[in-house]
């Protein structure tokens, strides 16, 4: 590393992290970012902007899981989470922790398996498990607040996320094993996929534990 | 051969159905910009090859702009009422569940059937075709099923899309600031920053450095793919590996995820964060990340400590 290091193109990184802490709208931040990176490397305006299309259009990918929208409107008309509600507030065993800990092992064994998209916020979240740990938690509590409603919810999502994350890793083809052995390979370290992924067994089995010891505690 | 070009048509025709349908829709406060904004991104997926990459990129900064003034919006998309709901689930009860079985359950026997149907399927796309086709599987078993007026598929879709907003691009522009970040160079400069974190000699500090490096480039880029070639190759190869005799494979496979833990502490990860937190209609933004925090933090020790106590045995 020399003096004459450019450290301009980091000028994204600081509207980033400044702009999320002022919570300015974020679709804003990424585009002023965009442009303080790529001005900064010595782009031109045009440059940038074609660059920005570019990586948009092969993006595309990224937004097509919003085809099931129809799909989950569709199951709300027919009343789904209505009947989420009342089946949870016919069954007093069904609280909140257990609807959790329950769906946080379903998430990791089938993430594990590979199959990262048979649930998710849209697919599941939000027409069941959502709706389900709300009516658990008024069952159980008639005078929760709006706020406390909400943490519930937040937590389903959480645990969503949590599920997913260390559980896919477990599986040998999923996009992130495959990432690390190419890059390994470039290193000229040639490493299967099988010896990678049996090293996400161990924080699996931790991230079990952590994370349901906090839903084995939710009120 | 079925694969992401067909896929994409499919998308786009169900962005510019919302488009049609908030034009209709008199009662929306902004319905131009609401229309314009799904349009807009209904003809990034239909003809956006003959944009351009110029063209493509004044799409979104149109995009962006109309977000920024009040798009998409909220308006009155046609749908049941309470009492109507409450005769569905007397009458079909427990039923009412097995539909949301469809989607998932076409997404995993399409993800080890479609590959054996010789070349009909894209290989490498099956897990998003199976999704795409469970999709429109469910949508033709709910509107036979229930016999909702035909707009229905559009209008209960496009009631959802409103709920999440302009939230809806975030993901996939976040996508694209990673890939102009790279133009920029921006992992190359702080790959070779990192390694002056290191006190000398010290293994601790260096797992440290590698795994803190992990999840705060994670944390700022909102993806740890983003993060994983610049501290593996800034800290990961030629400080733990080379210099102190770690196991490569240990290294690797735990560092991803200690960035995984980053992940789960960022608003730049918004499909993760915050487009939940829109779809579930919290007040908070960041309730997510909020709820999410303690395990990220007990998991980011766990891997450390993972690195630090058996890549170097």
């Amino acid at each position: 590393m020399t003096d004459a290091t450019n450290f301009w193109p980091l000028a994204g990184i600081a509207i980033v992290v400044i702009g999320f802490a002022l919570r300015a709208n974020p679709l804003a931040v990424v585009v002023a970012a965009a442009f303080g990176s790529g001005l900064g490397a010595g782009l031109g305006v045009s440059e940038v902007i074609a660059a920005l299309g570019k990586a948009f259009h092969q993006n595309r990918y990224v937004s097509v899981p919003w085809l099931v929208l129809p799909v989950i409107g569709l199951m709300e008309r027919a009343g789904l989470q209505e009947q989420a509600r009342s089946l949870i507030a016919r069954t007093r065993a069904a609280t909140a922790s257990r609807i959790l800990l329950f769906y946080m092992a379903l998430r990791q064994i089938t993430a594990a398996l590979g199959l990262t998209h048979v649930a998710g916020h849209p697919q599941t979240v939000r027409p069941l498990i959502a709706p389900m740990v709300e009516a658990a938690a008024i069952r159980d509590d008639p005078a929760i607040t709006k706020e406390s409603r909400e943490k519930i919810k937040a937590m389903a999502a959480a645990t969503d996320n949590v599920g997913l994350f260390f559980g896919e890793d477990i599986f040998l083809a999923i996009a992130s094993i495959l990432l690390i052995k190419g890059f390994l390979e470039g290193a000229g370290i040639i490493v299967q996929p099988l010896e990678l992924s049996v090293w996400a067994i161990p924080t699996a089995i931790a991230a079990f534990l952590v994370h349901g010891f906090r839903l084995w505690r939710l009120k | 051969m079925i694969g992401l070009p067909e896929l994409y048509t499919l998308t786009g025709l169900v962005f510019a159905g919302w488009a049609a349908a908030t034009l209709l829709d008199r009662q929306h406060p902004r319905r131009w910009r609401a229309a314009a904004f799904w349009g807009g991104i209904a003809a990034e997926f239909l003809v956006g090859d003959r944009f351009g990459d110029f063209g493509n990129g004044l799409a979104v900064l149109a995009l962006v702009a109309l977000a920024l003034s009040g798009a998409p919006g909220k308006g009155r998309p046609a749908t049941s009422t309470e009492p109507e709901r409450q005769r569905q689930t007397a009458r079909w009860g427990n039923r009412l569940f097995l539909p949301a079985l469809i989607v998932p359950g076409v997404a995993l026997g399409g993800t080890f059937l479609l590959p054996r149907l010789g070349g009909l399927v894209d290989p490498k796309q099956v897990t998003l075709i199976s999704l795409g086709l469970g999709a429109v599987i469910a949508t033709a078993v709910l509107l036979i099923w229930f016999r909702p007026p035909a707009s229905a598929a559009v209008q209960e879709g496009r009631r959802l899309a409103e709920g999440v907003g302009w939230a809806m691009i975030l993901p996939q522009l976040l996508a694209s600031l990673g890939a102009v970040f790279a133009v920029a160079g921006v992992g190359d400069i702080v790959g070779a920053l990192a390694p002056l974190a290191i006190p000398e000699g010290s293994r601790l500090a260096a797992v440290l450095a590698f795994t803190g490096g992990m999840a705060l480039f994670t944390m700022l880029m909102g993806n740890a793919f983003a993060a994983f070639p610049v501290m593996m190759g800034g800290i990961g190869l030629p400080v733990l590996v080379a210099a102190m005799g770690g196991n490569p494979v240990v290294v690797g496979a735990v560092g991803m995820l200690a960035g995984f833990c980053g992940t789960l502490l960022s608003p730049m990860a918004a499909n993760f964060n915050i487009v939940p937190a829109a779809l579930l209609e919290l007040s908070d933004r960041y309730a997510v990340i909020k709820a999410q925090w303690p395990t990220a933090v007990a998991m980011w020790l766990f891997n450390t400590a993972m690195i630090w106590g058996f890549a170097f045995k």
